[in-house]
């Protein structure tokens, strides 16, 4: 295991430049019930090799900011309202949408959720697989074919050159998503962004496309982005996690700390009502009273504020600040500091109880 | 262990997986071999006009010789993967698909001899929760209407008596009165699965079955969901059979588990056992499929990853179903079907490369199949039989 980390640490030493940065990013939807800010402020920055998580419920805003950062927001009804999206030195939302077509698909490129749907029904997916690199890559037929048929054997589809010629239907969810993830690879992006990719899929499948995506971004050192609301899952796959809630960034941290030591009620609360491995008997699950906000409709102030415990009177009348509590951990309270500083307490507790 | 039933009315007779009942307890309900097979139309739209050799009917066996018992006060928990045959048992045991053979006892009846007057009687103290909250709930009926809807049909209440008791239930889940006149669109996931189980509990019944009650919800709010379900529980001695393919809430939530593979049980333990200890390979490469939300522990783990998919249920694999993606398999396992055995006390397998001798698959001798020698023998050749 050891020895598998140590090269892993040095490629990302070696290219320790930003990838992406996104600065101050507004989406927002105009819908009847108002402006819906989808997303409302959110800034983070992803490092080459490196694999970012961003954590949410439905209705926080991650994937609209993944959209927004391939500029797929449909418009109207929705809009890039202001912030900067820097991709590897150039500026995504100043470029003309043709420049923008020539990134999609070959230095960004992304899988979603359903595979069924990602999917053209109509096309085999030897075909669907040609379009991109005859596209991107200027690929003849011939070159094309044999390169689809390459990707399909390298994500683990088996008798790959001859299952090539099938449709969509004909494959089960994990291989459709294999397929997916094939596509998604075929030009080699830089960027990887995977939107809730297994959500959709068994947990013993849901393990091979974890598996495969860590594999495959080891060997061709994209940085991936992913999209998901399972904790468990960014846990072992990533490196930095930023947390959102109401289109807001609430707490972003690299991995091991934020799980050590969070700093904001809300992660702390999403941590604390997962089911531990072994049950306290008789013991509760911890719960965040409450509903998630309607986005159209948010409180003044913190808009966690209304279910959260440590909650207080300027939380419902003030936004709170972006607290820096260590060089790269931020958290989005008013109390951060007094959180964080009970988390090293609670951590330091727990080590002290397991290390006799 | 083969316990056999022609005599419908006949109480059951103690299954061996009848582990420690909480507080003595007799089975609230035991199921019997129970079978669920779908026909499938095989061929062409014209074969089957026709009447072609082509047009062979395949059957889906999607639930194929289960047999447990579920006690007074308890969380049963089964779990499995897509088409494993979960939600079906769940409902065929209610009777809303028809079993196509075996007995499921209520309370010592036979549910599937019961006329359909007397099941609607009886399906007073048998509900259910349902997975999703959207398509589960009529759009057109308000909240009142919905949750009030069970003391009309069982004649249980009328008039301002039922609208009190609508009012306290929607209490009870959680819910404000207020929300009495509106209707279900005007609210999200979880407070529609609130209304889904408060019209469960309105018939005041004994057992529910809850088929993935929180898989649609979003993870701050599937806590409140567990905890309420167990809430409701104390409170009412209810008994549930939770349906869920998230081992994390079924460990969380269960006293006992069955883990179901294709169309059976192949694991059966209590919760805790299940999860710490497990004997199967399959619930084994379950149990490490997922993921724990502690970075630590994650770098550390080592990950049984199963090749392959779920093969389908129209034409399972022979002898063994998960033969085709064990990595312990030998010939005889894809000759002889695995009869459920005591492997442990209260601890059940079907595995016929572990026995209560050797309980540890890692540590069997290569090709060893202890299973084959005892009496599983007998059962399995009248399996492979017919």
């Amino acid at each position: 295991m050891n020895s598998k980390t140590i090269p892993s640490t040095d490629k990302t030493a070696l290219h320790h430049d930003t990838l992406l940065s996104i600065k101050d990013l507004r989406t927002y939807f105009q819908t009847e019930d108002g402006v819906v800010k989808a997303v409302d402020g959110v800034s983070f920055e992803l490092k080459r090799g490196e694999t970012l998580g961003i954590v949410g419920e439905s209705g926080s805003g991650k994937s609209v900011t993944s959209l927004s950062v391939l500029r797929l927001i449909p418009q109207p009804p929705g809009r890039i309202v202001s912030g900067e999206i820097f991709f590897a030195g150039q500026d995504i939302l100043s470029l003309p949408f043709k420049e923008v077509r020539k990134i999609r698909g070959r230095r960004i490129s992304m899988i979603f959720q359903d595979p069924m749907t990602s999917l053209n029904p109509f096309m085999r997916i030897s075909r669907q697989l040609m379009e991109i690199t005859k596209l991107h890559l200027g690929h003849t037929k011939a070159q094309a074919y044999k390169h689809a048929i390459e990707m399909l054997e390298r994500v683990g589809l088996p008798d790959a050159s001859t299952r090539a010629d099938n449709y969509p239907h004909e494959f089960s969810g994990g291989m459709r998503q294999r397929v997916m993830i094939a596509m998604a690879l075929s030009c080699e992006p830089e960027l990887l962004i995977a939107d809730e990719p297994t959500t959709a899929l068994d947990v013993t499948i849901q393990a091979q496309i974890l598996e495969l995506i860590k594999n495959l971004k080891s060997k061709t050192g994209a940085s991936v982005i992913l999209i998901t609301h399972d904790l468990g899952i960014v846990a072992g796959m990533t490196d930095h996690i930023v947390v959102m809630y109401a289109g807001k960034v609430f707490e972003q941290s690299p991995t091991r700390e934020l799980f050590a030591r969070p700093g904001n009620p809300y992660t702390k609360g999403l941590l604390r009502s997962v089911p531990a491995p072994a049950r306290v008997d008789g013991e509760e699950l911890y719960q965040i009273p409450g509903l998630p906000p309607d986005v159209a409709h948010l409180p003044p102030g913190c808009p966690f504020a209304p279910r959260c415990e440590r909650a207080e009177e300027i939380c419902r009348r003030e936004l709170p600040p972006l607290v820096q509590l260590t060089p790269d951990h931020h958290s989005l309270c008013h109390f951060a500091e007094d959180v964080y500083a009970q988390s090293r307490r609670e951590r330091e507790t727990r080590a002290g109880i397991s290390v006799p | 262990m083969s316990t056999q039933f022609s005599h419908t009315d006949q109480p059951p007779q103690p299954f061996s997986p009848g582990i420690t009942p909480i507080g003595g307890a007799e089975p609230l309900m035991s199921i019997r071999d129970l079978k669920v097979h779908f026909k499938q139309a095989g061929g062409s739209l014209w074969d089957q006009f026709a009447g072609s050799a082509r047009s062979v009917k395949r059957v889906v066996k999607a639930i194929d010789g289960v047999s447990l018992d579920i006690f007074r006060g308890e969380t049963f928990g089964l779990v499995g993967e897509s088409g494993c045959g979960k939600s079906t048992l769940g409902r065929a045991v209610l009777r809303l698909i028809e079993p196509t053979g075996g007995q499921v006892f209520f309370r010592g009846r036979d549910l599937a001899s019961l006329s359909t007057r007397e099941l609607r009687q009886q399906r007073r103290h048998l509900q259910m929760i349902f997975q999703d909250p959207f398509s589960s709930l009529n759009p057109r009926m308000t909240v009142g209407q919905i949750v009030g809807e069970p003391f009309e049909v069982f004649k249980l209440a009328r008039g301002g008596d039922k609208d009190r008791q609508v009012n306290a239930l929607l209490e009870t889940v959680g819910l404000s009165q207020r929300f009495n006149k509106r209707f279900p669109h005007e609210f999200s996931g979880g407070q529609r699965q609130r209304i889904g189980i408060a019209r469960a509990l309105a018939a005041n019944p004994d057992f529910i079955v809850a088929d993935e009650p929180i898989s649609a919800l979003d993870v701050s709010i599937q806590s409140q969901i567990m905890n309420l379900l167990e809430r409701l529980q104390r409170e009412r001695n209810l008994t549930y059979l939770f349906i869920s393919h998230d081992l994390r809430a079924v460990r969380h939530l269960s006293d006992r588990v069955a883990v179901m593979y294709l169309g059976k049980i192949v694991e059966l333990a209590a919760a805790k056992t299940l999860a710490d200890e497990p004997l199967m390979p399959y619930t084994k490469a379950l149990i490490s499929a997922v993921p724990i939300p502690d970075p630590e522990i994650e770098a550390k783990r080592r990950r049984v990853v199963l090749e392959g998919d779920v093969p389908s249920a129209i034409n399972s694999p022979s002898g063994c179903r998960f033969h085709t993606r064990c990595p312990y398999t030998v010939q005889a396992c894809r000759e002889v079907v695995p009869q459920l055995i005591e492997i442990k006390p209260d601890h059940f397998a079907a595995c016929i490369r572990i026995s209560p001798a050797q309980p540890d698959i890692t540590q069997v001798a290569p090709d060893a199949v202890p299973g084959l020698n005892h009496e599983a023998l007998e059962c399995t050749v009248k399996v492979v039989a017919h």
